[in-house]
Formats: C-alpha cells, sequence, structure tokens
C-alpha cells in the first residue's frame, strides 16, 4: 500500500490559509476588525504562524521523504 | 440544544471566511479521491493496509476524540465548573492511553485481529463477539446520527442554514471520502483535522488573553476562586464530600470509565491497529497523549474566559437564564466578539471540520465491524476479497444514509435530552467491557461463557445505577447531581463484571491453551509482544515506554502547576 504523502497537503493546506490571511491582515484589516481583537492584528500574526508551520512540514518531508514499506503476505492479515 | 436557535449567535461570515471554508472541503475531498488509488484490497479499505506511520495514527487518534459534541461540551464545562474540567483530560483519558499502548496494544497488534470484537471472538468465542460487535455497530451509527443532528443545529445558529440542508451535506461529504478513500482517508482527514482545530482555537485563546488581561487578569476577574483549582472538584462530580469526590474521580473516572472508553473502544483502537509496526501501534496513543495532556488550553481557558467576557455568559452564571444563551454557546459567542472576517472563517471551518471528523470516524469503524465482524462471519464466509472490498463500500453508504435517519429522528424528538440518553446508554457497555478483557488478558483460566455472562452483568449493573439515579426517571433512590452517578454506576459495573466472570470461570470448561496464544499474557511468548527496535523503528526516542513515562511526568507537572 502506497499512500501520498500527508506532510505535503498539510503544507499546501496552512500555506494557502496563511498567505491569504497575511494578505487579509496587511491589506484589508479595518479599524474594527482590530478593535474586536483588542488592537491585535489577529489576522496577520496567525497567517505568518500558519506559513510558519507550512514551511515546518514541507521541510520534514523533502527532509526525509516517505519511502513505502514494502508489504509482505503477514501484513495481509489473514487470520492465523 | 433547542435553547440554541433563540439565542443570537449569528455570525458575520464574510465571503473570504466562505472561501477559506470552501478550500477546506475542496482538500478534503481532494483526499479521499487521492487515497483511492491506494486501495486494493479490503485490509487496505478499512484498516490502512496496516501501513501508516505512528504520528499520523497518533493524531488521528486524539482527533477521532475530539469531535464537535466533545469540543462544545468540554468548553461548555469550562465555563461552568472552571478547571475542575481538566480532569476530563488529564487523569480521565492520559493513564489509559498510556496502558492501550504499552500493555493492551501487543495483543491488539500482535494477535492481527482487525478489530476489537474480532479479538472478542478469538478469546471468548461467538456469544460473547456477537453482543460486542452488534452493540458497536448501533451505538455507531446512533451516535454518528447525534454528531450530524449537532453539527446542523449548529450551522444553522451560526450561518443559517435550514437543518435538513446541513444534515445532507455533511453526511455527504463523510460518505465520499470514506467511500473512496476508506480508512487511510479518514485518518488523514483527522490529522488535518487536528491542525485546523487547534489553528482555531489557538487564536481565539490568545486574543480572549490579551482581553481579560493576560493569566492574571483571568485569576482576577474569576468571582468563584474555587473554580481556579481543579481539586477537590465537588461542583463537578456533585458529591458533596471532599474526599469521596476524589476517591469518585481517581476511581469512576481515572479508572474505569476512562480505561473502558479508551481501550476498547474500536472507533478509537482502529487507528492504532492502522499502524505500519508493531512499535507504531505501541506509539499511536501514547504520541496522541501529548496534544490531549496540552489541548485544554485552548478549550477549557476559552470556557473561563468567555464566562467573563461574554455578558451574556456572565449572567448565566449569575442564574440569569433570559438571554437563551446555554453554557454550550461558549465557542460561537467567543467567535462572535473576538474574530475579525478571515480567521473567522479558520474558526468555522474548525468546528464544521471537527463535527465531520467525528461522524467520519464512527462511519469507518462501522464499516469495518459490519464487513469483519458480522458480514464475514455469521452471514457470507469464504469469499474472495473483492467482495469483501465491495461489501466495505456498501456499508459505508448504509451507514451513512442511516446516520441521516438517525439525525432526523433526533430533530424530531427535538433535542438533547434524546442524545443523552442515548450516550448514557453506550456508556454501559464500557466499563464491564475493559473488565471482561482485562481478565481475559491475564487469566487463561477464564471461560468463553464467562466472558458474555460478566458482561451482561455489568451492562444491567450500570443501567440499574443509571435508572435509579436519573432524576427525570422518577425512581430516584440515589441522589447524586453532576457526574457522580455515572462514576459510581461504572465502578460498580467493573467490580459486579470481575466477580461474576470469575464466579462462572470457575464452574465452566475453559478453551485449551493452545487456542489462547497471543490472547492471554501467560501463553504469548515475549518475543511476540516486544517491539522492532532497528529500521524505522530504531533510536531512544521511539522506545514506546520512555515516551509513555514522559507524557505521565508531563501530566503530574500540569497538575501540580494548573491543579
Amino acid at each position: 500500500m502506497r499512500l501520498f504523502d500527508l506532510r505535503l497537503i498539510i503544507a499546501f493546506l496552512f500555506g494557502l490559509y496563511g498567505v491569504v490571511l497575511v494578505v487579509v491582515g496587511l491589506g484589508f484589516t479595518t479599524d474594527d476588525d482590530l478593535k474586536k481583537a483588542e488592537g491585535v492584528n489577529i489576522n496577520l500574526w496567525a497567517g505568518i504562524a500558519m506559513v510558519v508551520l507550512a514551511a515546518l512540514f514541507a521541510v520534514w518531508a523533502l527532509l526525509r521523504p516517505q519511502f513505502a514499506k514494502t508489504t509482505t503476505a503477514d501484513d495481509l492479515g489473514k487470520r492465523g | 440544544m433547542s435553547v440554541l436557535a433563540e439565542a443570537d449567535l449569528r455570525l458575520d461570515a464574510g465571503p473570504i471566511d466562505y472561501a477559506l471554508l470552501v478550500i477546506y472541503f475542496v482538500v478534503v475531498l481532494g483526499i479521499g479521491v487521492m487515497a483511492r488509488r491506494s486501495v486494493s484490497s479490503s485490509l487496505d479499505f478499512l484498516l490502512s493496509g496496516r501501513s501508516l506511520p505512528a504520528w499520523v495514527t497518533g493524531l488521528a487518534f486524539i482527533s477521532a476524540n475530539l469531535g464537535a459534541l466533545e469540543l462544545m461540551g468540554m468548553t461548555a464545562n469550562g465555563a461552568q465548573y472552571g478547571m475542575a474540567t481538566v480532569h476530563y483530560y488529564w487523569i480521565g483519558a492520559i493513564p489509559a492511553m498510556v496502558f492501550l499502548g504499552l500493555v493492551m496494544m501487543p495483543f491488539y497488534y500482535g494477535s492481527k485481529v482487525r478489530s476489537v470484537p474480532e479479538f472478542m471472538l478469538r478469546r471468548f468465542g461467538k456469544p460473547a463477539h456477537l453482543v460486542n460487535a452488534i452493540s458497536f455497530a448501533v451505538a455507531q451509527i446512533l451516535i454518528a446520527g447525534i454528531n450530524l443532528f449537532a453539527l446542523a443545529v449548529i450551522i444553522d445558529a451560526l450561518l443559517g442554514w435550514p437543518l435538513p440542508v446541513s444534515i445532507v451535506v455533511a453526511a455527504m461529504v463523510v460518505l465520499a471520502y470514506t467511500a473512496l478513500g476508506g480508512l487511510s482517508a479518514a485518518i488523514y482527514n483527522e490529522v488535518l483535522q487536528f491542525f485546523v482545530i487547534v489553528a482555531a482555537l489557538a487564536p481565539l485563546t490568545i486574543v480572549g488573553l490579551i482581553k481579560v488581561g493576560g493569566w492574571q487578569g483571568l485569576v482576577q476577574k474569576v468571582t468563584d476562586q474555587e473554580q481556579l483549582s481543579a481539586w477537590p472538584a465537588t461542583e463537578l462530580t456533585g458529591i458533596e464530600s471532599p474526599v469521596w469526590s476524589v476517591v469518585g474521580l481517581v476511581f469512576g473516572l481515572g479508572f474505569v470509565l476512562s480505561f473502558g472508553y479508551w481501550t476498547t473502544n474500536f472507533a478509537e483502537v482502529q487507528r492504532a491497529m492502522s499502524a505500519k509496526s508493531m512499535s507504531a501501534a505501541k506509539r499511536t496513543p501514547i504520541i496522541g497523549a501529548y496534544p490531549k495532556a496540552l489541548i485544554p488550553a485552548v478549550i477549557i481557558i476559552p470556557g473561563i474566559i468567555a464566562a467573563v467576557i461574554v455578558p451574556e455568559m456572565a449572567q448565566l452564571k449569575a442564574g440569569d437564564t433570559s438571554s437563551g444563551v446555554v453554557y454550550n454557546n461558549v465557542l460561537p459567542l467567543l467567535m462572535r466578539d473576538l474574530l475579525p472576517n478571515g480567521i473567522l472563517g479558520i474558526a468555522i471551518t474548525g468546528l464544521l471540520a471537527s463535527f465531520m471528523a467525528g461522524v467520519a470516524a464512527n462511519v469507518s469503524s462501522f464499516n469495518t465491524v459490519f464487513t469483519y465482524d458480522l458480514w464475514q462471519d455469521y452471514v457470507k464466509k469464504d469469499r474472495p476479497d473483492e467482495y469483501y472490498l465491495r461489501v466495505g463500500r456498501l456499508a459505508t453508504v448504509g451507514a451513512c444514509v442511516l446516520a441521516i435517519g438517525t439525525a432526523f429522528i433526533a430533530a424530531a424528538l427535538g433535542g438533547s435530552n434524546i442524545m443523552d440518553y442515548i450516550q448514557a446508554l453506550f456508556s454501559f457497555f464500557n466499563a464491564p467491557l475493559f473488565a471482561t478483557f482485562i481478565v481475559g488478558m491475564f487469566w487463561k483460566r477464564m471461560t468463553p461463557t464467562a466472558g458474555w455472562v460478566g458482561l451482561l452483568a455489568g451492562t444491567f449493573t450500570a443501567m440499574f445505577i443509571y435508572a435509579i439515579s436519573e432524576p427525570s426517571f422518577g425512581i430516584k433512590w440515589l441522589e447524586l447531581p453532576g457526574q457522580g452517578a455515572s462514576f459510581l454506576g461504572a465502578g460498580l459495573a467493573f467490580v459486579v463484571d470481575v466477580v461474576v466472570s470469575v464466579a462462572v470461570s470457575l464452574v465452566t470448561r475453559p478453551k485449551p491453551d493452545s487456542e489462547l496464544v497471543g490472547l492471554v499474557y501467560s501463553l504469548t511468548p515475549k518475543e511476540d509482544r516486544s517491539h522492532a527496535t532497528t529500521g524505522e523503528d530504531a533510536g531512544w526516542y521511539r522506545s514506546p515506554a520512555l515516551l509513555g513515562g514522559g507524557v505521565l511526568a508531563l501530566t503530574t507537572v500540569l497538575y501540580i502547576i494548573f491543579g
């Protein structure tokens, strides 16, 4: 059983989310938004955190590629 | 839950929030499509071909439990009971998860059974197997339906979608990816969901803490200082004497209820069974225990914060129910008050993801038990594997359709009480099941007859305690508000199960030793119970015992600091 690498999916999703939030945080944050979150530009900071998370997963996946395990007859769960 | 619609929880979701939600759904379905390519046998579909790395199964293990009922319920407990809620995460989970990994996984994984009921079959024979398989399958369908209903109620309150639309759409999404990619798709999505939930809750907690003036500010603003300490939790247990309250917590919650849930619930154990090696299987619940120990920071603390800063919540705590808000509304209210568009979309996504992952865990464990334990064992034996792969896929469709039905029934019955009854009903099976497993694993003399008789005796004990303590039944021989009654019921069920099992075993015939190899401690050679320490299982940091000791130490430190 050879499954694709989940780490790349996580990197993709959070990379995308992070970039969107950073853009929203930098370009589209109103004073009302800031007031709601006690003056913190939470979109910007959360976006940056997500980009970092995505980068960590991407680096991990690149440094330690997932190699497929060869399936043996024993793994197929024949009832013994 | 019926009150929920009356309170104003409507979120101001904008296009950007919906866009983030849609992206998530696309990725979730994409995982289903991609996972399909790796499914070529029933074992691939139902147990991920036993091929997943431990960090994936470990996070899925914790995520399968981080359903929406848990998320809403525990933030609500945080608002209502304060720090005492940490017991559900620490004493009520960590020791049991470590025990599952170190003591029970060697038998589950080593014996190559494909489900918890199948272990029951091999150890105790058919009667005990049938009781376990059928009760589990029925419970998963009902709970999946409850999850769907709860999801629809919350989407209605937050976004204003009609109930039937949410129920059917959510069920179809879950159906699409689990029917395509099987357990692998469910597990991958659970891991993704874990990160999305944390990404939703962490900003909420941080903004909330800033608003109350940091941890010190929160401590000062909580009016009832008792709610800042975890012990003796008399409010939570409903037991007035502090000593007995602690005994109830440690024995009832910490031992019987939590060991019963974490070690025998197949929806959880299945995640560990899909790991790629014995070492990875042992590490699965232990790796899951680390986030379990830490996640109260973003679940319980927001609850405590909400009780201080959300006006409706503060009113409710003072006993004023006029706003229509209930404790379960903590998360939506905090999202409404603290999060601007953008991160709000992530938070909505996290909530929906958590609901769907709960349903997917129910469905993916149901189809395995249905296919292997009911269909293959009792209806159509000895067919080629493609046949069972097809049955597995059809069972997935059937489970989703039935769950939609259950959700509509729950909606028609109008609500939360019926859900509480059903949850209670199935909790009756857990404590006795744990007693039967633990005696059966360590005492080879325990007989097949004792297996099912003990189970039934324990279950009836739990039902009896529930019947005489549940106020709405009117019998009221026992008065224990809070969680005390369920602790007592579980504790007694455990004791009765053990006593009956031993008594029955002494007068009935045990299985011959040769049939119990790999299933009972004394008859399993040490090398069958131990894990490899080479290749991908090498390294001291992959030692299950060390990791287990580490998380127990971490929990102790957390108790010392925050207890």
